[in-house]
């Protein structure tokens, strides 16, 4: 018997679609045991009817659910909601879903600032701008108050993160899904799983921006023998950061790029606070915290679940 | 009162979309648009933040060219930060964008789009997907999953992540590229050459002939045209100047910083994406179907508008084939279409051209930067169109203001018209069919959005 699946994205990139397709000559293999009943990426299932006279959003039942993206404006709220009730399970996939993503770094604004500041760009016709009118509101959705993981709307059943989820965990999920066995993925760190040299803590006190490439001896190196990033001195994300991103390869990505983890795989706890957790791993360090330019950019995959909210402001009167 | 079709979502597309028409009450269509439904605020939540790192954030403005939002944000950095890439940094960049374009079309033509013309735009939708190519032609499916894949494993390999691709950095590219590497890409880039021109054969042949008379009508608009070219008038994905050019075939070049004096954009209150137009030539902006002013188009059908020829031979012969069959400018917007596939044979000719350079392996791929006060305008052709991102810093090389003109964003105007004319051409009487309303929706998925 073959299982159903529906799939929708939300406020999403479509990268975690492509790395579905990223499958390759698996996505051939998942097909033959699973049913697409609807992906709007690749088939044309529509919420309305194929004629387009429906009178409310309606998605086919399925199996499973999979997710991606944050939700950010009440369509998304209402897709999410009507996935939950058609679909026995639902996966969040990727980091905007889990957590939020790089989306949600919107939260650190109120909507007002965020609509003033793009409606108002250096090519944006401004003066012929209806202020009475407002901003577009006709036939879209308007927007939420902030950007939201999944589980802050609705109830997820499995957590796949990555920005992208690696294509080898998205295999391996859906086949432990239709073989219906425990999915396993990783749950350390991005450090743990990092085997390039540490010497120990130390010297270090302050942070270099990343602005010249790192020391990595010969071009060909393996990355095992290249000091840790962040023993070199740029911010790396590696010790907050979910392990997982280099797949069933296991290292992990950026830094084999000999670039520092930014941290898109969320914390290593669901719940985990990436900034939070980072600021200490560093202090702990005797690593001065002030050397960073900002600290925002450490919740850059993980600002729902109100870790990022707008700057307080006093009231005035 | 009439009655409302409500296409929701539009699909086979990378963003969200809806259509809504409107028929009077003989059930004919008053009016018809297409809604664009989201809006994620690049623009304001970069503020503040380390110029260097915004190749690693803006790249999630789109998953299916991340590689486009990277480099061209690169570029951006680079002009803040007031660097020179090193020649192989620079080299490699246009490496990794040219394959990548090289996939992406790929995917495309044959994953959202092929399903309509090989499957037919009236067949049930169960089966109009990649997933009915599959069953219907196993073989020519395995074959393209192997290459686009092939393709889209050079990228992975070499550059350790592709989705969301980190290793352009302000000054170069994060890593040299080894001999070994190098023998090996040249020797897939050369497989998928010959898929390439395969494609273009086999579309040639089995696709639009069949399709001729639809190519003909649907969706058709009279619009000037913009993309990116080189000192010689060639097409350039990756860097020169760009051209904007009139329904009439004059037209006007200027660098990307000075994309202000020539490009402005509309608000509409349907979209939450802006609808750019033509300032430069003075006329204003409407999208009259019979009447259009300041509208231009982007992506592959402009870019070979625009260019005077392609730079590599093989794309240089199609492109004087299809000069033969529709002309210059060519309208008819399901070209599109072909004039990707002729897009993907140049990716492919000049990602060889680019291997078979020997400064691709130097190891000096990344000149040293420091952070300062600046702007910089950074441009590349994506898939979807011209992608422009303009940033400017203060002292700290933060960023204290982003500007960001989509590839797609260009042809939001356009796709409008497209399916008001589609709509107007098909919908008569309130005679109309699933059928109907995915061939309207073909009026988009030529561009791709």
């Amino acid at each position: 018997m073959k299982v159903n699946v529906a799939s929708e994205w939300l406020n999403s990139c479509s990268g975690c679609e492509i790395s579905i397709i990223d499958m390759g000559e698996r996505l051939l293999d998942v097909l033959q045991v699973a049913e697409i009943v609807h992906l709007p990426a690749l088939m044309d299932s529509k919420y309305f009817g194929g004629l387009g006279d429906g009178t409310s959003l309606s998605i086919p039942s399925a199996d499973v659910g999979i997710i991606s993206g944050s939700i950010r404006n009440h369509e998304h709220l209402e897709v999410a909601r009507e996935m939950r009730k058609q679909c026995g399970l639902i996966i969040a996939l990727g980091t905007c879903a889990t957590h939020g993503g790089i989306p949600s770094l919107t939260n650190s604004y109120h909507n007002e600032e965020t609509l003033e500041r793009y409606y108002n760009t250096e090519s944006t016709d401004v003066d012929k701008k209806d202020k009475e009118h407002g901003y577009p509101s006709v036939d879209i959705p308007a927007l939420l108050d902030s950007c939201y993981a999944l589980d802050e709307k609705i109830k997820v059943d499995i957590y796949l993160p990555g920005c992208p989820p690696h294509p080898d965990h998205i295999f391996h999920a859906l086949v432990s899904l239709v073989q219906g066995t425990e999915i396993s993925l990783p749950d350390k760190s991005v450090c743990d799983t990092c085997p390039t040299v540490r010497e120990g803590k130390g010297k270090l006190k302050q942070l270099r921006r990343f602005l010249e490439s790192p020391a990595y001896g010969e071009p060909g190196e393996p990355i095992d023998k290249m000091r840790c990033l962040l023993e070199q001195g740029f911010l790396c994300m590696g010790p907050v950061t979910r392990g997982g991103c280099g797949g069933d390869g296991i290292l992990p990505r950026c830094i084999s790029a000999r670039v520092p983890c930014r941290g898109c795989y969320g914390p290593v706890r669901h719940e985990g606070n990436q900034r939070l957790d980072m600021l200490n791993a560093l202090a702990s360090n005797g690593i001065d915290v002030k050397s960073l330019p900002e600290s925002t950019s450490l919740l850059r995959f993980s600002g729902g679940h109100g870790m990022l909210r707008p700057k307080f402001k006093r009231k005035e009167i | 009162m009439g009655k409302v079709i409500n296409i929701q979502p539009i699909t086979r597309i990378e963003g969200h979309a809806s259509i809504c028409i409107h028929l009077n009450d003989d059930g004919n269509v008053e009016d018809a648009r297409v809604n664009f439904m989201s809006l994620r605020g690049f623009e304001k939540f970069v503020e503040g933040k380390p110029a260097e790192e915004l190749p690693r954030i803006v790249n999630r403005i789109c998953g299916i060219c991340p590689w486009m939002h990277h480099l061209a944000s690169n570029k951006a950095v680079d002009g803040c930060f007031g660097v020179v890439p090193t020649p192989a940094g620079h080299k490699l960049r246009e490496l990794m964008q040219t394959i990548s374009h090289a996939e992406d079309k790929l995917l495309h033509f044959f994953f959202l789009a092929a399903a309509d013309f090989v499957i037919g735009p009236d067949s049930d939708y169960a089966v109009r997907n990649v997933i009915g190519i599959v069953k219907a032609n196993p073989e020519l499916a395995t074959q393209v999953v192997k290459m686009r894949q092939m393709a889209k494993m050079i990228l992975d390999r070499f550059s350790k992540k592709t989705i969301h691709p980190v290793a352009g950095v302000p000054g170069g590219f994060a890593k040299p590229l080894l001999e070994e590497e190098r023998v090996d890409i040249l020797d897939k880039m050369r497989q998928i050459l010959d898929f390439a021109l395969f494609t273009m054969e086999f579309a040639k042949k089995e696709v639009f002939p069949k399709y001729l008379d639809t190519i003909q009508v649907l969706g058709v608009i009279k619009t000037g045209f913009i993309g990116t070219v080189d000192n010689d008038g060639a097409l350039n994905l990756y860097d020169g100047k760009l051209r904007l050019m009139k329904p009439d075939m004059t037209f006007e070049e200027f660098s990307p910083a000075d994309y202000t004096d020539h490009i402005s954009e509309k608000i509409i209150d349907h979209s939450y994406g802006k609808f750019p137009y033509a300032k430069s030539w003075n006329e204003g902006f409407s999208m009259d179907l019979e009447n259009p002013k300041g509208i231009y188009r982007a992506n592959t059908l402009a870019r070979i508008n625009v260019a005077d020829k392609m730079a590599t031979p093989r794309a240089q012969a199609e492109l004087e084939e299809f000069r033969s069959l529709f002309g210059r400018p060519a309208q008819a917007t399901l070209l599109y279409h072909y004039a990707r596939l002729i897009e993907e044979v140049y990716a492919c000719e000049r990602a060889i051209e680019i291997l078979e350079d020997t400064e691709i392996t130097d190891t000096n791929v990344r000149a040293k930067v420091e952070p300062k006060a600046g702007r910089g305008v950074g441009c590349v052709e994506a898939p979807r169109g011209t992608l422009i991102h303009d940033y400017t810093t203060d002292e700290n090389g933060l960023i204290k203001s982003a500007n960001l003109i989509v590839g797609t964003t260009h042809n939001l105007g356009p796709i409008n018209m497209s399916v008001n004319q589609a709509a107007r051409l098909l919908i008569k009487d309130g005679t109309y069919d699933e059928g109907t309303l995915n061939r309207i929706e073909m009026a988009v998925r030529a561009y791709d959005p």
